[in-house]
């Protein structure tokens, strides 16, 4: 490396979760469908006559990532100009600073999904079997810009994207499932000496990957496609502008035949759907609907509840994990009101709570946040020790150690802190500090000093 | 009497009194449809159910009638073509919004009437089943795109019917066939479930032999539709109960007879004539000027409509016919007939990537003059009145090879289309030596029916025929 | 402003971008045709239009939206998909075979 440098972008479309199509009633389940070509309308089917009607609801449905966007008619993006920043793990280690890189959004689009094409050989021919279950669906489009240098920004940056788009609850994003599908496009740049030139001039080609169903695929792909067009340049050759398809089989890319450049036309607005235009009231109330996004939630986790970056990175990594998290701290704290002293003992901190949902990774769909809490505070008691052991352990100490007795009689404060080390040895460290404390002291105050 | 001659609106009062049954009407129609479909070539297809269907409509507004229905609206169990070879034998599996609702009022598909294919045309020969021949003169043509409808009702063989009109595809066939046809405002009627052509243009609409039998007809099909999002959601009057308002008082101006190509036309002297009638019964009629721009209290040329139409249609036509690829249905795109042919190409070629901007972003903007010309045209006149056509039916045969046939047809209607204004056009003239007519074209404002139906009835009633 | 003349090479470019199978008697035939029509189309291009902005809606209709409702009563059954289909294949559409991989 180091003579050559990667230059990547990605196209990924999501599948939206709506209950129906995006122009029609038709029901949005391609995934669950029990047979083909059972969700179709004259609308989604391409009938004649079949006229679009867009689904409010996905129109109101985008990620924040956008700071400007203007909406005015169908044929124009939704947002134009947005970002999205991820954290870089630099692949030298030498140094653990992360470096906060932004990576440009072209734009975000809504549109439709198309029938599915299924490869099969029927009486000896090859033939495509269309379902249009799936067609008709409502797709965003996040086109990136080439900003991407290495395979771990973009796994960085489509974890990343998951995690919005799950916690904005409008896809389940599933790579598998083919909810969420992605093309990168690759291309191999060769460094000059210039590098004092922050003006990248970009590859005059690029190499746009598909089959894509997973982010182990992209990853191979990837790196894959990289060793092969800096192979070709180091061998003095030139690779060419082309559409690849990974093979899993055969862990390798290979050309495919481009479908029709049907991109080419049809520029206009589509006449059955009247403009959509947008008040700013209305983008500011859609706004306000939008729930924390991760960044946001790990930051307040952070300081609400004095987690650190690593927990908190880790309980806010679903909306659902950080849902619980907040109603068991909730819970928590709530009990501590009912003045029970011996809870108020064993308060069951925040922190606590982050620790025994990473540590012990309890089923959340089982358990209850309340209970949850309950299991903390039991364990931690057997854990502890019941109070009559620890009375015993005292009891045994202060028989034993008589030279100590005497010394904290006589007013050495030392003399506690060996007593106390003793308890606790006894106890084989268990029990809370605090309340063995509190018990020796009791004990040693019947004997005076 | 043959019945099949009854106007909507009398079979239905003669029905309800009892003094003809329906049976006795369906026999006689079914008579005239024997007789005269091989020779005219109107129905494409015909239900053989019909009369039991009616007789189960028979509470129903509309009693059971037989209604002729051009063969681009989607209809479940008679077969949909739109006259072309690409949807030969397509049996729709969903029944169009207009047809719905028209069953839905006791209305009955008689049968499914020829067309321009894919409505291209002006003229009902571009059909891929064959022309069809105008009833009152078989040497001439119908008119067109929704020639098989005007036909249906000029030659008795249904009591009204159902068209369809991009500009001028109802009113100019009506015209040139003697009866009544009426293009609503853009979005009052459902185009949901009819083969589009224009999808910024479209509009169902009634022909009949009366202006109330359209009235009727228009309330009927008319209203929003949740499958069409251009449809309005102001709810349709009963357009009947203001037919008898007048003309008295009101301002009516009389457009492009001042046109070179109509000048001194027998078109001319019936717009005149019909101004003379009006003025007769109270209204003040004027001579609104033709302008090269827009100005104050003139019309703007249809000259540059016709491009500006082109552009629009032909662009929108590519993008329609897209969807036909012989996979889910009818037969692969190398079935188009040469209009179609025609129109896909080009429009593919006008919205094409660099030739959009250039075409139709600037043929919307001529649009965006044409509506403002008439927004201020009725802030002055209550309602426009022109010719639908420059003239008389043609003969068989003379849109053969134009490419610009239908375009220069409709060029009288085709300003107010791009508007999406509505207009009915009624039967104005007939020249007694060779039974054809001359129509009277009424437009209104967006959503004012009522008003054009009042001043279309008013006409219609004081008319005096064979001078 | 004068649309350049058609070729029947400009009508085969097109058409195949059309997806229209022509012969090459109706290259010539349609490029003809388009070259009379553009004839009458730029005349378009004497009008002055202007500021005027481009129409989008004839009749001024804005934000036409459904709700995100399943409707059944819309929805085709498998059969009534596959009614007109030619070729069909256990409730699939069929085609001949699309994309290398």
């Amino acid at each position: 490396m180091g003579k050559y440098e990667p230059i990547i972008g990605l196209e990924i479309h999501v599948e939206l979760a709506t209950a129906s199509k995006m122009f029609c009633g038709c029901k949005n389940d391609p995934f669950f469908a029990s047979d083909p070509n059972i969700y179709t309308c004259p609308v989604c089917l391409g009938m004649p006559g079949g006229l679009p009607v867009p689904n409010k609801k996905a129109v109101e449905f985008y990620p924040d990532l956008p700071k400007g966007y203007q909406i005015s008619q169908y044929d124009k993006p939704l947002a134009i100009h947005g970002s999205l920043e991820i954290f870089n793990y630099p692949i030298n280690q030498s140094t653990n600073n992360q470096i906060k890189e932004k990576i440009r959004i072209r734009r975000v689009h809504i549109e439709e999904d198309t029938g599915k094409l299924i490869h099969a050989t029927i009486e000896g021919k090859r033939v495509s079997l269309v379902d249009f279950n799936r067609s008709g669906v409502p797709l965003v489009e996040v086109v990136t810009e080439p900003d991407f240098r290495t395979v771990e920004e973009v796994d960085q940056f489509l974890k990343k994207l998951q995690q919005i788009i799950r916690y904005l609850s409008i896809s389940g994003a599933d790579m598998e499932k083919g909810s969420m599908r992605l093309e990168p496009s690759i291309s191999i740049l060769p460094i000059t000496n210039t590098t004092n030139n922050p003006i990248i001039q970009y590859p005059t080609y690029r190499v746009e990957l598909k089959n894509i169903n997973s982010f182990r695929f992209a990853r191979k792909a990837i790196e894959y496609e990289i060793e092969r067009q800096t192979a070709m340049l180091d061998r003095g050759e030139q690779p060419i502008q082309q559409t690849r398809g990974w093979s899993e089989d055969k862990g390798v890319t290979l050309p495919q035949r481009a479908k029709e450049e049907a991109q080419d036309y049809r520029y206009f607005p589509e006449p059955d759907i009247p403009p959509m235009r947008w008040e700013k009231s209305q983008i500011s109330k859609l706004k306000s609907q939008i729930p924390e996004l991760p960044d946001q939630k790990k930051e307040r986790f952070m300081k609400t509840y004095g987690l650190s970056d690593y927990d908190s990175d880790l309980i806010t990594e679903t909306r659902k994990l950080a849902d619980y998290f907040e109603e068991a701290v909730k819970v928590a704290e709530s009990t501590l009101d009912t003045g029970n002293q011996h809870i108020k003992q064993h308060h069951i901190s925040p922190k606590k709570i982050a620790n025994w949902m990473i540590n012990k990774q309890p089923d959340i769909d089982a358990i209850l946040p309340s209970q949850l809490v309950q299991d903390i505070r039991a364990a931690s008691l057997v854990v502890d020790v019941s109070i009559d052991e620890i009375t015993g352990a005292i009891e045994q100490v202060v028989r034993e150690q008589s030279k100590a007795m005497s010394d904290y009689q006589k007013g050495k404060e030392q003399a506690l802190m060996f007593l106390l080390g003793q308890v606790i040895k006894e106890l084989k460290g268990k029990g809370d500090k605090q309340i063995i404390t509190e018990k020796l002291k009791e004990k040693l105050a019947l004997y005076g000093r | 009497m043959k019945l099949n001659t009854l106007t909507l609106t009398n079979a239905l009062a003669l029905l309800k009194k009892k003094e003809i049954s329906l049976e006795e009407l369906y026999r006689d129609i079914e008579k005239a449809i024997e007789e005269k479909n091989n020779e005219l070539n109107i129905y494409l297809t015909v239900d053989k159910e019909a009369m039991k269907k009616a007789r189960q409509a028979q509470e129903l507004p509309l009693g059971g009638l037989p209604i002729a229905v051009k063969d681009n609206f989607l209809t479940i169990g008679l077969p949909t073509t739109a006259s072309s070879n690409v949807l030969d034998g397509f049996m729709p599996p969903y029944e169009s919004t207009v047809t719905k609702r028209l069953k839905e009022s006791g209305g009955v598909v008689i049968g499914k009437t020829n067309m321009d294919a894919w409505a291209h045309g002006s003229s009902t020969e571009t059909s891929d089943f064959g022309p069809t021949k105008n009833p009152r003169n078989l040497k001439h043509l119908p008119g067109g795109s929704s020639g098989g409808s005007a036909a249906a009702v000029a030659a008795d063989m249904c009591i009204a019917a159902i068209g369809s009109e991009t500009a001028g595809s109802i009113r100019q066939p009506a015209a040139w066939c003697g009866v009544v046809g009426l293009k609503p405002t853009y979005g009052r009627v459902s185009r949901a479930g009819v083969v589009a052509m224009g999808s910024s243009l479209d509009c169902p609409g009634p022909i009949g032999k009366t202006v109330e039998d359209c009235a009727v007809l228009l309330h009927v099909i008319a209203g929003k539709d949740e499958y069409d999002g251009t449809t309005s959601s102001q709810t349709a009057p009963r357009y009947q109960k203001n037919l008898k308002d007048g003309v008295k008082g009101m301002r009516i101006g009389l457009c492009y007879t001042d046109h070179p190509k109509l000048v001194g036309t027998p078109v001319d002297v019936a717009m005149r004539e019909a101004g003379k009638v009006f003025e007769r019964l109270g209204a003040k009629v004027e001579l609104v000027k033709l302008s090269k721009s827009v100005k104050p209290n003139t019309i703007l040329t249809p000259d540059y409509a016709i491009g500006l139409y082109t552009i629009v249609q032909r662009g929108e036509v590519s993008s329609n016919l897209a969807r036909y690829d012989g996979i889910r249905y009818g037969e692969d795109r190398s079935h188009f007939g040469e209009e179609a042919k025609r129109r896909i190409a080009l429009g593919t070629f006008i919205l094409s990537k660099g030739y959009a901007d250039k075409y139709y972003v600037h043929a919307q903007k001529v649009r965006s003059l044409y509506i403002q010309n008439f927004k201020e045209l009725f802030e002055t006149y209550d309602v426009l009145v022109s010719s639908p056509s420059p003239g008389f039916a043609l003969p068989i045969g003379a849109s053969a090879g134009d490419p610009m046939f239908g375009e220069l047809q409709d060029m009288l209607v085709e300003p107010s289309s791009l508007a999406g204004l509505p207009g009915i056009s009624i039967p104005c003239f007939r020249d007694p030596e060779t039974n054809l007519y001359l129509g009277l074209n009424i437009m209104a404002n967006h959503w004012q029916e009522e008003k054009m139906f009042a001043v279309a009835y008013t006409f219609e009633q004081n008319i005096r025929w064979d001078p | 402003m004068k649309t350049k003349k058609f070729t029947p090479k400009d009508v085969a470019k097109i058409a195949k971008l059309a997806r229209i199978p022509v012969t090459l008697q109706e290259e010539k035939q349609l490029a003809d045709g388009f070259n009379a029509t553009m004839n009458v189309v730029d005349q378009l291009f004497k009008v002055d239009v202007g500021n005027v902005e481009p129409t989008s809606h004839v009749t001024g209709s804005m934000n036409v939206f459904r709700e995100d409702d399943v409707d059944v009563t819309r929805t085709f059954t498998q059969e009534q998909a596959l009614l007109n289909a030619k070729r069909t294949h256990n409730g699939f559409f069929v085609v001949d075979h699309l994309l290398e991989e």
